[in-house]
């Protein structure tokens, strides 16, 4: 048996996050048919529970939405009690998004969904060279 | 005949700048969305202090840079800024117009959706007794000494207030997408049973309440593509009779919208996306057929909706305790190590204090404070660069949270070495409220013996 290829969630998928009481609610959307197939099959409701283990409290609960090549997770107890009462950092969950598409998943058998591009702000590097030219941060 | 809506406002604290370009363009309805789930507890805080507070005081601003709009006949407002007082910000909307020198403003202002006063009798008299509709729990776990209770009202009664003669509708609890409902309900003459159409509201509500959030804000596509961000534009709709809608932003603008940027919206806290529940319809989102127009305008057509449930969402928030936080930064070497050594040598220091900490939450930025268990472990070796420690606690009273904070500075000199620096006022600072927040159901006919509109005129 040979490795199956994997990829990260990040590769090829967006997200949003937000909240309701202590429910985090996180939308995941594939930008092909390939992609959709992929997180259809692979992402599941215990996998993404499994996947954010003591952050989540409560079940996972996953809505499929093929309109706009999306499934929305629904994650109780999530949030450390709730936003005005949660002790975290992030008490709304706003980066519980990214911290899903952290997420590998097996490809096996499924076509390849074509990949998105990496970020690229040389826009913002210029604005900020400008500003305090010194530093060694902005490769411009 | 089509309708144009403005999404100008997001929350309390937006800005209200990126209401000028909405009104450059032209809208019918500037639709200002101000309550978070947590701002009417913030605004109970005001009114306790002071009986003619309680709404979001930013509302002068709003009203400020749309009144000329109003005046001339091309814009009416609908607003939930009413908060937990909303007869209080109609008469700062009138103060406001006199300020300006105008008057006949006609100002309408909906009216109950606060609960507080009928708790004791709701209890007894709606179906669900205010169980959590999340978890099932019986009321009598929520706490005691409510700070506010409020259900979320529909769209029918702004569009009353419209229908009315309304040039401007001051609200408090409303469903954020009644806001943008109500304008349609009253152009369109739609029914309480044309279902489709009322979803069709709903979605487009939904999609304009956060503001830029579906034009290139907090997205995730390329979102370093997004132009001009520095001048995000706030979206615009324009909405037929049959409920098929234009999503577009001011011309000339920067930001974007697109067939991404809308769905990221499309399906922001909405729980099941095909079962959306708001007070007038239950929509179906997954039914929506969406096309991308080109040049920044998204069609959407075809949602259906389902016929309303009998009950009204309602928000009971209730204190939970005082926190307080501090943060410390460490550099390498063994920056974790010494976070942790850190941490553990406050908390004995609090324990020897002989103060009382409900519960504590440490976090190590930079290594998995956001993330937690999906970062995976570093390599062994491998070393972050630095580390910034987070604690924050829990305590019964503000004067013991506040008490935990001063047992971390005399570590300045008595702790791990190199590099520790207290970060930010948290650092032996104040103590914040804490509130939780109880989503229940409340039976309709038992809120809507209670609405009314008031008409005042400026």
């Amino acid at each position: 048996m040979t490795d199956s290829p994997r990829i990260q969630l990040r590769d090829f998928c967006g997200f949003r996050s937000g909240d309701k009481g202590d429910i985090s609610d996180i939308a995941l959307f594939a930008y092909d048919d390939d992609g959709y197939k992929l997180i259809l099959r692979e992402v599941t409701s215990g996998r993404v529970k499994q996947h954010f283990g003591s952050f989540v409290q409560g079940d996972v609960l996953r809505y499929e939405v093929p309109n706009v090549l999306a499934l929305n997770f629904v994650l109780r107890r999530a949030l450390g009690g709730g936003g005005p009462s949660s002790l975290r950092s992030d008490n709304l969950g706003k980066t519980l998004g990214g911290a899903l598409v952290r997420m590998e998943i097996d490809t096996k058998g499924l076509a390849l969904p074509r990949l998105r591009p990496r970020s690229d702000v040389q826009w913002a590097q210029q604005t900020l060279a400008a500003l305090m030219p010194e530093s060694d941060n902005w490769d411009t | 005949m089509s309708v144009r809506l403005g999404g100008g406002q997001g929350f309390y604290g937006d800005t209200p700048r990126a209401v000028e370009g909405l009104l450059a363009d032209g809208i019918d309805y500037l639709c200002l969305e101000a309550l978070a789930e947590l701002t009417l507890a913030i605004l109970a805080k005001d009114r306790a202090r002071d009986e003619t507070l309680g709404y979001t005081r930013d509302l002068p601003r709003y009203l400020t840079a749309a009144i000329p709009a109003v005046i001339d006949g091309s814009t009416k407002i609908i607003t939930n800024a009413g908060g937990i007082n909303p007869r209080a910000a109609a008469h700062a909307a009138i103060e406001t117009a006199k300020r300006m020198g105008v008057s006949g403003l006609k100002i309408a202002t909906v009216l109950g959706d606060d609960l507080m006063p009928r708790l004791n009798e709701l209890q007894a008299a709606t179906s669900s007794h205010l169980s959590n509709m999340d978890t099932g729990a019986p009321y009598a776990d929520a706490g005691t000494n409510p700070l506010i209770a409020a259900a979320y009202l529909g769209a029918f009664p702004i569009a009353d207030a419209l229908s009315q003669g309304a040039d401007v509708v001051i609200t408090g609890r409303v469903a954020d997408a009644a806001l943008f409902l109500g304008p349609l309900i009253h152009e369109h003459g739609w029914a309480k049973d044309d279902w489709d159409q009322l979803a069709a509201g709903v979605l487009v509500g939904h999609l304009l309440e956060c503001s830029g959030q579906v034009a290139g804000g907090n997205f995730s596509g390329d979102w370093w593509t997004i132009p001009e961000p520095w001048k995000l534009p706030y979206p615009i709709a324009t909405v037929d009779s049959d409920g098929s809608a234009i999503i577009s932003k001011p011309s000339g603008s920067g930001g974007r919208v697109d067939l991404d940027t809308v769905r990221h919206q499309l399906l922001y806290e909405v729980h099941d996306p095909s079962e959306y529940l708001s007070p007038d319809v239950v929509a179906d989102f997954g039914s929506a057929i969406f096309e991308d127009l080109g040049d920044n305008r998204v069609a959407v057509r075809d949602v259906r909706g389902k016929p309303a449930t009998g009950t009204y969402k309602a928000l009971i928030a209730h204190h939970a305790g005082w926190s307080g936080e501090t943060r410390v930064a460490f550099a390498w070497p063994d920056a974790v190590e010494k976070a942790r050594a850190t941490a553990a040598i406050f908390t004995r220091r609090v324990e020897m204090a002989g103060l009382q900490v409900r519960e504590w939450c440490f976090e190590e930025w930079g290594v998995n404070a956001l993330g937690g268990p999906t970062v995976p472990q570093l390599a062994s070796g491998i070393e972050p660069p630095e580390c910034v420690l987070r604690v924050a606690w829990r305590c019964d009273d503000e004067r013991t949270a506040s008490a935990v904070g001063r047992e971390l500075i005399p570590l300045a000199l008595s702790a791990p070495p190199a590099g520790l620096a207290g970060m930010g006022r948290a650092t032996g600072g104040g103590a914040t409220e804490l509130i939780s927040l109880w989503p229940t159901l409340v039976d309709k006919h038992l809120v809507d013996s209670e609405v009314r509109i008031i008409m005042e005129t400026s």
